[in-house]
């Protein structure tokens, strides 16, 4: 029981330098779609590290699968919300950024 | 081990204030909105941490809600408000 709450507690830990690299990336990258790729993609990685350490301390099932369902959901809501802002920016014109 | 939950919680609560400077600066308002997908995603990271640290479960359901209403929110904006006569059926 305290190996898991260490566990736990571990990978809680090492989901924050994701949520660091993305507000990072939300602040400095260049343009809608580099920041749109920070955003969507490195939180992701650390809601699923932060859920999973609350599934190893937890102890009742129900828990467990509703932060499973509050990860999935993030998924798909990032996924869905980054397809429709690209694709409406493309649509109004915005150049993508390229280095030269 | 609770303590330093909190702490994690912090470090994550200053994260999402500073994604609230890309709301004063971003140029389009896609930029702004991205801020929102940010409250998505850190602030549900943050209800859970909490939701262990202070012992209170039902922040759980909370951290689902705000999950569910990041969606409709991104969706909503770029549907109603932001998508161009071209693309709009």
């Amino acid at each position: 029981m305290e190996l898991t709450e260490y566990l736990g507690f571990g990978l809680t830990l090492l989901g924050m330098p994701f949520f660091l690299s993305g507000t990072t990336g939300l602040l400095r990258f260049p343009d809608i779609y580099t920041r749109l790729h920070a955003l969507t993609k490195a939180d992701n990685v650390g809601l699923g590290l932060v859920t999973m350490g609350a599934m190893l301390q937890t102890h009742s099932w129900v828990t467990a699968l509703k932060l499973l369902l509050i990860w999935l959901l993030i998924l798909v809501t990032s996924a869905i919300s980054c397809h429709l802002v690209a694709r409406a920016a493309l649509m109004r014109g915005i150049r993508p950024w390229q280095n030269r | 081990m609770n303590d330093a939950s909190l702490i994690l919680a912090f470090f994550l609560l200053f994260n999402l204030i500073g994604g609230l400077i890309r709301i004063l600066r971003g140029p389009t308002p896609a930029d702004s909105m991205l801020a929102a997908q940010l409250f998505g995603t850190t602030g549900v990271a943050i209800l859970t941490i909490l939701a262990k640290a202070m012992k209170m479960p039902a922040l759980l359901d909370v951290a689902l809600l705000f999950a569910l209403l990041a969606a409709v929110v991104v969706v909503a904006f770029v549907v109603r408000f932001w998508a161009s006569a071209s693309d709009r059926k």
